[in-house]
């Protein structure tokens, strides 16, 4: 046997309360080789977690009582421990970040630490979720607000909406079970990465090659991953990704950039399996950059599992994406918000600037006017409810048979769907 | 027998008009476009009937007027039919001659065309056209005419243009409701090819593209025959959709502002340029960037292209197109449109002009009644070949009559 090329380096972060168990569940041996370090402001969490590295996030502001729901705070005591957290990243080749947005632990410190991740050369795939539509339009909005400075520093974003989640579930699962099961998908796309990463496979995926596909391209990704037994395995597992709720039926493909695919099997895993599931899955993102890799895994005996992680192309779509209550959030600061000016409806000529690194000053500034707790009320202003963004109107085409050609409507004016800006 | 059996009328219901037009073949079984009608459709949405009523009555109207400008009754058509659940294939037949002396006959040719045609379609789908391609004689490439001559195994090459069948008969019930007999339903890409292309062109290679209203059609001709069809449900509407959309103004003005301002290209000199739209008062209402307006429609019609060049990069046809590519339909009026092609398609794009029809020069010249006018020859070609059959009949029947009546 050759020796192993070298495994990366790799840390796994979990960022919040729901990063902190998400992490739990990771850390059971699936992972060996990974670094666990758990971030938090809440002390009794980071108490029951089992990793290795702990970073209490702290001050003397908070009273031990967490962030309180506000990004703002955890963003400011994030930044002021700035130094540790690039500490804890240092080293390493890949930084995977675990964490549930719309908190105020989650959606503050992620941004940072994925900042200080990057700073230390490392590369940043963030692995996160965005909250269910009951839980409120105010942690969807520090969720998406957080997505995208996210978006800013991070690599890659894979991002669970878990909204989405609800087609896969069935009615009657209790609140617990589907909080589990949205955790589980979202550990799915982490294991599928770290799989390619680390196992030995038929088509070996270099860590080389995951850089090069998701470095500086700051995306947002969808994922999914299904499995399937039997004869018809390799036609099955593709039917049920282009069914797929988190890909959007089978559209995210066809609106991709850039496509990670991971195959999973037993010992009988055929080359030519592995070739109808590519070809296939080609077929729908003709535009995309694939990169596959396959692998061989003994406990799979006769199964078939798929991992896809589908880069969107960032720009018009991206933005259509957004569910609804995605309007600009008007914070009082005297620094700039990283929002862009979202609510206007035309998505395609928004930028959004970097999380601007903090000069100490303005750092204590921050702090000490979260301390004062008074700034907090004028984010309760009332404010304007939007419309959804996500309709495109089809005009005169709305009723009709829509034209579908390869995963594309066509119904949709070209300058749309290539995102063209028009300015 | 049919004392106006010289008249051929060819039927086009577009998704923006009907169009009707009257021919009359000459001696020499040249044709003569001798009237022409023609009707806002307002009932055809992607080539295909949307609502019957309206669609009925600009049928009436503009058969009316094709009636009254030729001064004949009509009274069969040739249905020209399109939609996107067109497609077209390639297939082929085989056919082993079991006669003692190996002699190909007739009814080994009738009989290896049959098979080709036999082709496993869904059920809902019926064959528009089987349009032969070339013989193999013992796998003998390229025979055209194999009756006569010797062999043991005769296959042929077959292009089949098939769609759904209720869709197809939605157009034909229309215009039986209308108490006209349907002669034969045609695609609408393959009349267009027929109207433009000499068969010369047909012999090097050549790509017609018909961009209408709701539709694009197009039809590859290589070696003198068919060799690839296809229908993209994109045309001038979308075009006008887009616009309606991108410049938030109404699909009506958008139409009209396509038809003024509209280029395939963008022009540099409209850099910032501005147009205001007027209210019926002459009050200003809004203003349109010119810049906007050109990129929209450019962007799409691009996209047009490009989906024809992948599907014939797809067939691997590209190659066989030395005599370039031919535009028609209402988008070839769109100004700067060859140029667009010509950049997608990487090969000279000529707007094409009807050939070997003769008549009404304001027809014939328009590219939006090159598929009505492809429809009328089609017709001709039919006929010409019916009268062949019948000809031969009578003769023969004259014979065996003058020896009946033989004492």
């Amino acid at each position: 046997m050759l020796e192993p090329a070298r495994m990366p380096a790799a840390k796994i972060f979990g960022v919040g309360n729901a990063g902190v168990s998400l992490l739990e569940a990771i850390n059971n041996g699936d992972f060996a080789g990974a670094g666990f370090a758990v971030v938090n402001t809440d002390a009794a969490s980071l108490a029951a977690s089992s990793a290795a590295l702990k970073i209490h996030l702290e001050t003397k502001l908070l009273r031990g009582l967490g962030t309180g729901g506000d990004p703002e705070r955890g963003r400011a005591i994030a930044e002021e421990q700035f130094a540790t957290l690039k500490t804890a990243c240092e080293g390493m080749d890949v930084i995977f970040i675990v964490a549930g947005l719309g908190g105020g632990a989650g959606s503050g410190i992620t941004p940072v630490l994925a900042r200080a991740a990057k700073e230390t050369g490392a590369l940043v795939l963030a692995f996160v979720t965005l909250p269910f539509a009951c839980e409120g339009n105010r942690r969807q909005q520090q969720a998406q607000q957080s997505l995208e400075q996210l978006k800013s520093v991070a690599d890659g974003v894979i991002c669970l909406p878990c909204q989405k989640t609800f087609k896969l579930i069935d009615e009657n699962t209790s609140v617990l079970d589907t909080f589990r099961i949205t955790g589980d998908l979202l550990v799915e796309g982490l294991r599928g990465v770290w799989r390619l990463l680390t196992r030995p496979g038929l088509i070996q995926i270099h860590f080389a090659d995951l850089c090069a596909l998701v470095r500086d391209r700051h995306s947002e990704s969808a994922f999914a991953s299904v499995e399937a037994s039997g004869p018809a395995r390799s036609r099955e597992v593709v039917e049920k990704l282009l069914n797929h709720p988190l890909l959007d039926e089978g559209r995210a493909l066809a609106e991709s950039d850039a496509v990670l695919v991971s195959l999973m099997g037993g010992k009988d895993l055929t080359m030519a399996e592995v070739g109808r599931v590519m070809e296939q899955i080609s077929r729908h993102c003709e535009h995309a950059q694939v990169i596959m890799g396959a692998a061989v895994d003994e406990a799979f005996k006769a199964r078939l599992s798929v991992t896809v992680i589908v880069a969107k192309q960032t720009g018009a779509i991206a933005a259509a994406e957004l569910p609804a209550g995605a309007a600009s959030l008007t914070t009082a600061g005297d620094f700039a918000e990283p929002m862009g000016s979202r609510g206007s409806g035309r998505s395609m000529a928004r930028c959004v600037p970097p999380v601007q690194s903090l000069t100490p000053e303005q750092r204590e500034q921050m702090v000490a006017r979260h301390g004062n707790g008074r700034s907090r009320k004028v984010v309760a202003k009332m404010r304007q409810a939007q419309l959804p963004l996500a309709i495109i109107s089809k005009g005169r085409f709305d009723k009709s048979e829509p034209t579908i050609h390869k995963g594309e409507d066509l119904d949709i004016p070209t300058y749309i769907r290539r995102g063209v800006a028009l300015n | 027998m049919f004392d106006d059996s010289s008249i051929i009328v060819g039927l086009e219901i577009g998704t923006s008009k009907v169009c009707a037009v009257v021919g009359e073949r000459g001696a020499d079984g040249m044709l003569n476009v001798i009237g022409l009608g023609q009707a806002r459709s307002r009932g055809v949405r992607k080539g295909e009937i949307a609502d019957t009523t309206q669609a009925e009555e600009d049928v009436r109207n503009a058969i009316v007027e094709a009636e009254q400008m030729a001064d004949v009754e009509i009274r069969n058509v040739y249905l020209g039919v399109t939609g996107g659940h067109i497609r077209g294939f390639n297939n082929r037949g085989v056919h082993p001659v079991v006669s003692a002396d190996r002699e190909i006959s007739e009814d080994d040719v009738q009989d290896v065309i049959k098979n080709a045609k036999a082709i496993n379609l869904p059920t809902e789908n019926n064959v528009v056209h089987a349009i032969r391609q070339h013989f193999f004689v013992d796998g003998q490439d390229g025979v055209t005419n194999p009756v006569g001559m010797l062999g043991s195994r005769l296959e042929v090459d077959v292009h089949v243009v098939h769609g759904n069948t209720n869709r197809l008969q939605n157009a034909i019930r229309l215009v039986k409701g209308l108490q006209l007999e349907v002669d034969e339903i045609v695609f609408n890409g393959l009349a267009s090819s027929l109207a433009l292309l000499t068969s010369e062109q047909k012999e090097l290679g050549a790509l017609v593209v018909d961009i209408g209203g709701g539709t694009t059609d197009y039809v590859v001709y290589a070696g003198g025959v068919i060799r690839h069809t296809g229908v993209l449900a994109i045309g001038g509407d979308h075009v006008s959709n887009d616009l309606a959309y991108g410049l938030k103004v109404p699909l009506s003005r958008a139409e009209k502002l396509k038809l003024e301002h509209g280029s395939a290209l963008l022009n540099e000199e409209i850099k910032g340029q501005t147009v205001t739209i007027t209210n019926e008062l002459g009050l200003p209402l809004k203003t349109v960037n010119v810049e906007h307006l050109q990129r929209i429609m450019s962007l799409r019609l691009e996209e047009i292209f490009q989906l024809v060049a992948q599907d014939l990069e797809q067939a691997g046809l590209f190659d066989y197109l030395r005599a370039g590519v031919y535009l028609c339909g209402g988008g070839a009026r769109v100004p700067r449109i060859a140029k667009l092609a010509e950049q997608v398609m990487q090969m000279p794009v000529s707007l094409g002009q009807t050939n070997s029809v003769s008549g009404l020069k304001s027809a014939l010249d328009q590219p939006e009644f090159v598929t009505a006018i492809g429809l009328a020859k089609f017709g001709s070609f039919k006929a010409r070949k019916r009268e062949g059959k019948t000809s031969l009949a009578q003769g023969i029947k004259g014979a065996l009559g003058h020896f009946l009546q033989r004492p």
